[in-house]
């Protein structure tokens, strides 16, 4: 297979911890209410195969303040829903003269087929199981506002690690700095061998050993339907993993609790938990607009 | 095989081995002579596991072309799988197979499918399949699940003798799966096939075939845990056979990348110390056959998302080049092994009578290869008609220098 194109971003795995504090710095120096043409005259291509809320509009966003033109290709309405291949897709909106292609889908790996066929940058809006490269960072944006470096952090990441693309991305950008990561829930949603998706993690069941003495909990979201025929029922799951105020005293006191949302107050989480102090998860969503945008414009070549 | 390992003449005529004798012992003459000095004179290579595409996906494959493949493989047998479109059921359709206008360059052996359009419901008439040609049964693609349908496909085959060959995967454990579970599926965030998926089938398989009496041969073999099954059935004598593919003692499931399309198949490359049992199995003999399962399919279809791609990857080509470059050069398992593995190992499997050896009387068939040879082989130059190899450009030791079938040359190195 060929090379993705020089501003592609795939995934946080391959990236070197330069090109994360790069992208980290030219975020910071973004500011969505202030509109810089570094994208003036560019056509993004949304591609999205799945729904999405945030990480569409975030994008769109951060493209049309940058001044690029943004066009949404969604599989319903479009020559997907008739059977056109991915690659084929891609061809033709290069063909239109996209000069970026963000793309989300439900297939892990599908980013990497079209940028190793494309000549135009590809970034990976949410790859399947696989990665959500943009998330981590802004995730990672998100934690700097509140700790002063990522050495010597604790996070605990709760959930459905297993089906969880934004874990795996945000593994492999912590580990990176050196930070120590626990994963925990049933084996189910966090098999043994997830310890093996970078250094520094380890897998717990227990909630309270997860987040004692930790600086950031990251809550996932739980599908009800793949609780379904699991030997854990949605009961048992709050029972035993829900982040309620009392365990939240378990993590250091100054400890942030994230989400990549969408939430479900009363299921992974507490309605207290999720509107308290300590909570960030309407932060990240507002991160997510200047994170995008340093993507945009280093997938530009302006960044 | 023949047990021979020493410079010989052999003579053919008339579609037989007539005479193998020290080397100027052969009285007479012959028409055409080959000079394979210093080269390796080997019974045919037999294929047990080939996907020829034909009825039905000529896009993919044709007898002609996937025969052509076999030959400059060395191979001068391949026995073809029935998962065609429509699948190969009835007498009709083996038959059809082996007319002389499917153009094969190779003797063609057909498997018939066992059940009713191997959807593992309901058994084919075997007496009919084995008249008409088919030298053994299978589902392949699709394991035969239930328990009283593999029983009676084992009893009803030893009744005409022939084998069932089972693809052993417990498909509800295998949902949605891309590639092996373990580390590399976990990172990748693709569901895994876990090696029990296998291991337990096999396993069923031994006992069933022990209480039948039934010829059992497992199918591309790839995890630790069937080879153990199929190791304890050996010892007890029951009636178990089993073959490897090249990919499987060359690659492991790290070698998925980022997503290679080219190395999924089914079943899927596995860890280390998988390879590390199948090379050992190889050795010892719990392993009858290294097979191909060449599995061609179109660049449109792999060029998929790779959850999306069909399962398989080609395999002629390149079969004895990774045998002898893996495991003759890289783990010393002996050259007159690695043959029989190719001749003699196969024939058993299918009861191919007079081939797989050079004994007198036996079929003209003969691979000559070169041992050292080193070279490279190249997709695009590939007889096949699909291009779905994960060795592309790879650097190999021992090469095909002809094959013969039947005492015509099918096959011959410029």
């Amino acid at each position: 297979m060929k090379k993705a194109a020089r501003g592609s971003l795939l995934g946080i795995e391959h990236l070197q911890r330069d090109e994360i504090l790069g992208l980290l710095r030219a975020a910071r120096r973004m500011n969505p209410q202030r509109p810089r043409p570094l994208l003036r005259g560019k056509r993004i291509i949304l591609l999205f195969y799945e729904p999405s809320t945030r990480t569409r509009s975030s994008f769109e966003i951060a493209a049309k303040t940058l001044g690029g033109i943004t066009v949404l290709v969604q599989s319903s309405g479009s020559s997907i829903e008739k059977g056109e291949s991915l690659l084929d897709t891609g061809y033709t909106l290069r063909a239109v003269g996209a000069d970026a292609i963000v793309i989300r889908h439900p297939n892990a790996g599908a980013p990497h087929l079209l940028a190793a066929n494309l000549d135009i940058p590809v970034i990976n809006a949410g790859d399947g199981m696989h990665e959500h490269p943009s998330q981590a960072l802004l995730d990672a944006y998100t934690i700097l506002t509140h700790k002063k470096r990522f050495a010597g952090l604790k996070v605990a990441i709760i959930g459905d690690i297993y089906h969880s693309r934004v874990a795996r991305s945000a593994c492999h950008l912590l580990s990176k700095f050196g930070v120590a990561i626990t994963l925990c829930g049933s084996p189910e949603f966090v098999p043994e061998l997830a310890a093996s998706i970078a250094h520094g993690v380890r897998v717990t069941r227990s909630l309270e050993d997860a987040i004692q003495g930790v600086d950031v909990i990251m809550l996932l979201r739980v599908q009800k339907e793949r609780l379904a025929g699991k030997n854990i029922g949605l009961d048992d799951y709050i029972t035993r993993y829900q982040m309620t105020p009392e365990r939240l005293k378990l993590a250091k006191r100054d400890a942030i609790v994230m989400h990549p949302g969408p939430i479900i107050r009363g299921l992974e989480l507490t309605g207290e938990v999720a509107d308290c102090p300590q909570s960030v998860i309407v932060e990240e969503v507002a991160s997510g607009v200047p994170v995008r945008m340093a993507i945009l414009a280093r997938a530009m070549g302006k960044a | 095989m023949s047990g021979i390992d020493a410079p010989m003449d052999v003579l053919l005529a008339d579609g037989q081995v007539v005479e193998i004798a020290s080397p100027k012992k052969i009285r007479g003459g012959a028409d055409t002579t080959f000079d394979a000095r210093g080269l390796v004179v080997a019974p045919g290579f037999i294929d047990l596991h080939v996907h020829l595409r034909e009825p039905g996906q000529s896009y993919k494959e044709t007898i002609a072309s996937g025969t052509a493949a076999a030959a400059a493989g060395g191979f001068t047998s391949v026995c073809c799988m029935p998962n065609t479109a429509p699948v190969v059921d009835s007498a009709e359709w083996v038959k059809w197979l082996q007319r002389p206008e499917r153009g094969a360059v190779v003797n063609v052996f057909p498997v018939a499918a066992a059940t009713v359009h191997s959807t593992g419901e309901q058994l084919n008439d075997f007496k009919g399949l084995k008249q008409a040609g088919a030298v053994a049964v299978s589902d392949d693609g699709k394991p035969i699940l239930q328990d009283h349908i593999m029983r009676d496909a084992l009893r009803m085959a030893a009744e005409q003798d022939l084998p069932v060959i089972q693809h052993a995967e417990d498909t509800r454990l295998t949902g949605l799966c891309s590639m092996n579970n373990g580390p590399t599926a976990f990172r990748l965030g693709l569901r895994g096939m876990p090696a029990a998926a296998e291991a337990d089938i096999v396993e069923r398989d031994v006992r069933l075939s022990g209480d039948t009496g039934g010829r059992l041969h497992v199918a591309h073999v790839s995890t630790t845990d069937a080879l153990k099954a199929i190791r304890r059935g050996k010892r007890a004598r029951t009636r178990v056979t089993s073959e490897v593919t090249p990919h499987h003692f060359t690659l492991i499931d790290e070698s998925v990348g980022e997503y290679d399309s080219n190395h999924k198949m089914n079943p899927p490359l596995r860890s280390a110390a998988d390879l590390e049992a199948i090379v050992a199995a190889l050795a010892d003999g719990t392993i009858d056959a290294i097979a191909t399962d060449h599995a061609p399919h179109a660049l449109h279809e792999k060029q998929m998302e790779f959850e999306r791609a069909p399962f398989g990857i080609t395999g002629l080509e390149t079969a004895l080049g990774l045998a002898i470059t893996q495991l003759h050069a890289g783990r010393k398992i002996p050259l007159t092994r690695i043959v029989e593995l190719f001749t003699a190992g196969p024939a058993r499997v299918v009861e191919l009578k007079g081939r797989g050896t050079l004994a007198r009387g036996s079929y003209a068939d003969v691979t000559i290869f070169d041992p050292k040879k080193h070279w490279t082989f190249e997709a695009n130059k590939s007889r096949s008609k699909s291009r779905n190899t994960p060795f592309d450009g790879w650097k190999l030791t021992g090469k095909v220098t002809a094959a013969i079938v039947g005492g015509r040359f099918a096959y011959r190195a410029d």
